[in-house]
């Protein structure tokens, strides 16, 4: 669905961009990691033909994405970390105006809406919504055209978890009606949840990816089983067989009120390979 | 086409919700109609606000509602969801210019009822190409200006130059020499004989030029930094 083979791009002789490689294959949701900075929004529009890159090949839907037509693009659906509402107008008029230009039936517009869970709200000029609804209202407008490639940029960023999973929810469904989905993100609980696929890209390089929990086990290089007893008292374990024997003593006794294994997540993963946390750009030193 | 159908009908629906941009296009009309109405002063040049405030409008509401529409749109990262909906920018710019134009003409046409009907054509077509020139500066300054703050900075003065400059100039020589080099002071002329017999090559010359000069200015602009 897109590949592209060693990506640069630079501004101004700064490198953003270096050697990018990626393949996500249909159906699938793909996530790309990285603080603010690292280039995901870049890469995003280099991926949807609105920047330009440096040298590379990127191939969208099989075609070069350079290429790519009017047709095409319709059946790619966008969303951007910045709004692009028109304010004044309510949100099935914002709605109706792309479903003019994509062509879609008007009966879509109310459908998607009621989708998104803004069909109380349809008449509302989009200026009295809140911020999850302006999200949602965008998704809408990317939903409405049943794409078969989305792109996300952070979807649910500084929403509440309430419209956070609401949100969830309906890229879920978008991947279950076989859309192919790829979304950029620094919440690394939303890439657990949502990705089959992450990238983690640190100062425009990936640094690794797989899938979360596959990247999270081969970066689990402290293997240790965290008990904690009804005692109040924590024990830590290496994993071993003598520790099989002693958790075994300790269950049988009824010693025990919580064990946990320790894989690292996607977060201290990523603060392994970069030294960065995920959420911000601030470099933080690790152990 | 079908593209620019839609960029017109969602302008006239948002620009009924506007009502900064709405009052450009409502204000002079209305101003014309009561003033002509209401105002008889002895020894007033006849139609004199009428022809006053034509220049004025035609000055000032394509090119501030143009500027103020193309800046607001790039300021709300509309104008991206556009584009990236495979809106190309001609088709944008085209459906902003006639919708402006013919906003502007339909104001135009209420101001014309206070004139006789042989003259209607005349003023009409005249109006019709000042508010072309004034559209593509008006263009011109939403393409450059980022936002709506520098939109209004920078067609502040613009505006200012081309729609008062005629005014003053009906009181001072020096003024009318100067304001003889734009496009508004000339049609100013132009609505003055209200007849094609006669018109000079000089008026002529110069409202070409400057809407060469306004096309350059809007390539120009548009090559170095596109809708972005």
């Amino acid at each position: 669905m897109i590949r592209a083979n060693s990506i640069c791009k630079s501004f101004a002789g700064k490198q953003v961009l270096s050697g990018i490689d990626l393949d996500i294959k249909p159906g699938t949701i793909f996530g790309l990691l990285g603080p603010s900075g690292a280039g995901k929004t870049t890469l995003i529009k280099i991926l949807t033909g609105q920047l330009g890159f440096d040298s590379g090949d990127v191939r969208v839907l099989g075609k070069d994405v350079r290429t790519l037509t009017g047709t095409d693009k319709k059946q790619i659906g966008i969303m951007m970390d910045n709004h692009g509402i028109y304010e004044r107008m309510s949100c099935v008029d914002n709605l109706k105006i792309f479903a003019d230009i994509y062509q879609v039936g008007q009966s879509k517009v109310m459908t998607t809406l009621t989708q998104v869970g803004l069909a109380d709200s349809a008449k509302k000029p989009a200026m009295k919504l809140s911020k999850g609804m302006r999200a949602r209202l965008q998704l809408a407008r990317v939903l409405m055209i049943s794409p078969k490639l989305l792109f996300l940029d952070e979807p649910t960023s500084g929403l509440d978890p309430m419209t956070m999973k609401y949100i969830h929810k309906l890229i879920l469904d978008c991947k279950a009606s076989g859309c192919t989905i790829f979304l950029t993100t620094h919440n690394m609980e939303e890439a657990s949840v949502l990705c089959d696929e992450v990238a983690l890209l640190n100062e425009g390089k990936i640094v690794d990816r797989g899938a979360p929990e596959d990247l999270c086990r081969r970066y689990n290089h402290q293997k240790t089983i965290n008990i904690h007893l009804k005692s109040g008292e924590d024990i830590e374990l290496p994993h071993s067989e003598k520790s099989a024997g002693e958790i075994m003593s300790l269950m049988t006794q009824g010693k025990i009120e919580t064990i946990h294994s320790s894989e690292p997540t996607l977060e201290t993963v990523f603060i392994e390979l970069t030294g960065r946390r995920l959420e911000d750009s601030e470099e933080v030193k690790y152990a | 086409m079908r593209n620019i159908g839609v960029i017109i009908k969602k302008q006239i629906k948002d620009t009924l919700k506007n009502k900064t941009v709405l009052i450009q296009f409502v204000m002079f009309p209305v101003l014309t109609l009561i003033f002509e109405h209401a105002i008889n002063i002895p020894d007033m040049p006849e139609l004199f606000f009428t022809k006053l405030f034509s220049v004025m409008y035609m000055g000032m509401a394509p090119l501030t509602a143009v500027a103020s529409i193309i800046a607001e749109e790039k300021e709300k990262n509309t104008l991206r969801v556009l584009t990236m909906a495979n809106v190309k920018a001609w088709e944008y710019l085209a459906g902003i210019g006639i919708y402006v134009w013919t906003i502007c003409m339909a104001g135009a046409g209420v101001m014309a009822t206070t004139l006789s009907s042989g003259d209607i054509p005349f003023y009409l077509g005249v109006m019709a190409a000042g508010f072309l020139i004034s559209i593509a500066i008006g263009a011109c300054i939403g393409i450059i200006a980022a936002n709506q703050m520098a939109a209004t900075s920078l067609s502040l003065p613009v505006m200012l130059v081309f729609s008062f400059m005629p005014m003053l100039a009906m009181f001072n020589d020096k003024i009318e020499k100067v304001a003889g080099i734009f496009y508004t002071q000339q049609i100013r002329e132009l609505l003055g004989s209200m007849t094609f017999d006669g018109i000079k090559t000089e008026t002529m010359l110069v409202v070409a030029v400057n809407a060469l000069l306004a096309l350059i200015l809007f390539f120009v602009a548009f090559k170095r930094k596109g809708l972005e």
